[in-house]
């Protein structure tokens, strides 16, 4: 039989559909092969046993020929996602005992689709870094090499999927958190348009940013995926109340004509090296496919990563004022209520955790409020307007994903935070725009290191982004064949 | 702007975070060089620029007026530390 865990999602809803297969022998292989890739420590929870009664219900409403979307596929949530009577930790200490008593939207369409849960996915605490070290249920590595980082905040996403751990699985992007680690691990992931999916039940890091998205080995996987994940809520205000279409129809194949922008911005002096030459193999791609490639300019790009943080830290640093070791499981006693919330919150959170609630706490306190957050916002703005004007003149652009290929754990801890934030130059200008973005690998490093470029397009023209996106993967042919690792 | 001692132990008490003194020494150094960063958008022309709150501006939607859920007062109080007939307990405020 075919090797189960090599499989593309669409691969195996055609061995399903055809009744070679069914999904409790995918769940089982799935199953081992989670087990095996323990030492990559992607789960924070594991749930083999919902996940087999899940497959064998999902057979029988195969029988009775009422099959959902993605209808037996094992998928797995990153841990920022509420799961109804799943422990949901958001990979902290503070909620390392949290069950919700609800399920989140996203997690719940996924459901209803047909999809089977094997477990919750590591991430960087609260999903705030990009490295996935800065979880409390420690480091997820990279599949590709034990001493590299999947990358992050949804890494333990990245290198589940990377791995074949799972078939498909939820990330969230706030600032890049489900690209750059596409990039690092190898696969496929787009954040789309801010308001495409619900933020219900996804632990809240920046309300203003947070998106939620699939990450898959390949673009049509991830384009299936986000059919079942998108769509109007009455649960979250944001959601765009507009009709989703199927991303799949938009993978014709053809983009001659298209115009693809190439920003110049992206391309500052001192460029690696191994980004810079994918980046131009990308451009030859597209330009071979038939697109016309158009230099344009992007020029608030520079200003993209500090406004980032100031807007990113200042939501951060409201959202999690809830965790007060009153509702939310953990508790560490105090003489006064004051003292009590404090000894809660100084345990249950660690170090960028911290950083970003003090750094939170002062852009929005009074005597700087204007002078670091409002301007953050009014910058923004001039970021958001960069691209509605781009996209007067291109369909879509492409630039890297990433400033670099993964790096070791012990290169990030000897980084300034700083310097760490740096590694979000590319990613975090479509945040703040709100603008949907794919990544996907289309070349290794020197040294084999999976490399991905972004498509960025129109707000809720995701299908130009998909339909690019596959392109670009035909042309550039990588390998996302499940990277095996001996535990 | 120049951080100090003060303007930490400010900000973690207004953060209900109580910093052991090395780890706030720790965190002086890491927020100064963040801000000494963030200060380059201060050459950013931002005359007439109304600030961005969010991507999707716009009413809020509104819906009926009706209940559409609730009764779920057991199955909230279950993450509680600690609970006495369905209400949170925590130290005494009131003398």
């Amino acid at each position: 039989m075919t090797d189960l865990v090599n499989l593309k999602i669409t691969e195996a809803l055609d061995l399903l559909n055809k009744g070679e297969i069914s999904s409790e022998d995918l769940t089982r292989a799935h199953i081992e092969e989670m087990a095996k890739g323990r030492v990559l420590n992607a789960f924070i929870t594991e749930t083999p046993e919902l996940a087999l009664a899940q497959a064998k219900e999902s057979d029988e409403r195969r029988k009775s020929g009422k099959i959902g979307l993605l209808e037996g596929i094992p998928i797995a949530n990153k841990d920022l996602y509420c799961t109804k009577g799943i422990r949901t930790t958001a990979a902290s200490k503070i909620l390392s005992n949290f069950v919700p008593p609800y399920e989140s939207t996203v997690s719940q369409k996924l459901k209803d689709a047909g999809t089977v849960m094997l477990g919750k996915l590591n991430t960087d605490q609260f999903a705030m870094g990009g490295s996935t070290i800065t979880s409390y249920f420690g480091a997820t590595k990279n599949p590709w090499n034990l001493d590299l980082v999947p990358g992050g905040s949804s890494g333990g996403s990245a290198a589940a999927v990377a791995a074949g751990l799972c078939m498909g699985a939820t990330g969230s992007d706030t600032g890049g958190s489900i690209r750059q680690p596409a990039s690092f691990c190898g696969v496929t992931g787009i954040k789309p348009t801010y308001g495409r999916c619900s933020r219900y039940g996804i632990i809240a890091f920046a309300s203003s940013l947070d998106q939620a998205g699939p990450m898959t080995r390949s673009v049509k996987d991830c384009a299936l995926m986000l059919n079942a994940m998108a769509g109007y809520d009455a649960k979250d205000s944001t959601v765009a109340n507009v009709p989703v279409p199927d991303f799949t129809a938009a993978l014709t194949g053809d983009i001659r004509g298209k115009k693809i922008g190439i920003p110049k911005e992206y391309r500052p002096d001192g460029l690696n090296a191994d980004v810079a030459a994918i980046w131009d193999k990308g451009i030859q791609y597209l330009k071979d496919a038939g697109a016309e490639i158009v230099d344009i300019s992007l020029p608030h790009t520079k200003y993209a990563l500090p406004v980032y943080y100031i807007v990113a830290c200042a939501e951060a640093s409201s959202n999690l004022s809830r965790y007060d070791g009153v509702r939310y499981t953990t508790r560490v006693e105090g003489n006064s209520l004051d003292e009590l919330y404090e000894n809660t919150r100084t345990d249950g959170f660690g170090d960028e955790v911290v950083r970003r609630i003090l750094l939170g706490t002062f852009v929005l306190s009074a005597g700087f409020y204007d002078a670091y957050y409002t301007r953050a916002q009014r910058v923004r703005r001039l970021i958001y307007n960069d691209f509605i004007e781009a996209f007067k003149n291109v369909d879509a652009i492409l630039v890297p994903a990433a400033p670099t290929p993964a790096l070791t754990e012990k290169a990030l801890k000897e980084m300034r935070p700083v310097d760490v934030y740096l590694g979000d130059v590319f990613t975090t200008p479509a945040s703040l725009a709100g603008v949907p973005a794919i990544s996907l690998p289309v070349g290794l490093s020197q040294n084999g290191l999976p490399i991905g470029l972004q498509i960025i397009g129109k707000h809720f023209d995701e299908n130009t982004v998909f339909q690019v996106a596959e392109v670009l993967e035909a042309q550039a042919n990588f390998d996302q064949t499940p990277k095996r690792v001996k535990g | 702007m120049a951080l100090n001692q003060e303007t930490i132990k400010n900000l973690s008490s207004l953060s209900r975070l109580r910093l052991p003194a090395e780890r706030e020494a720790k965190i002086l150094g890491d927020l100064q060089s963040i801000l000494d960063w963030v200060e380059q958008l201060k050459e950013v022309n931002i005359d007439g620029v109304e600030p961005l709150v969010s991507v999707t501006e716009g009413t809020a939607p509104m819906r009926e007026d009706v209940v559409t859920d609730g009764g779920l007062q057991t199955e909230l109080m279950a993450n509680a530390p600690e609970q006495v007939q369905g209400f949170y307990v925590v130290p005494k405020v009131v003398e």
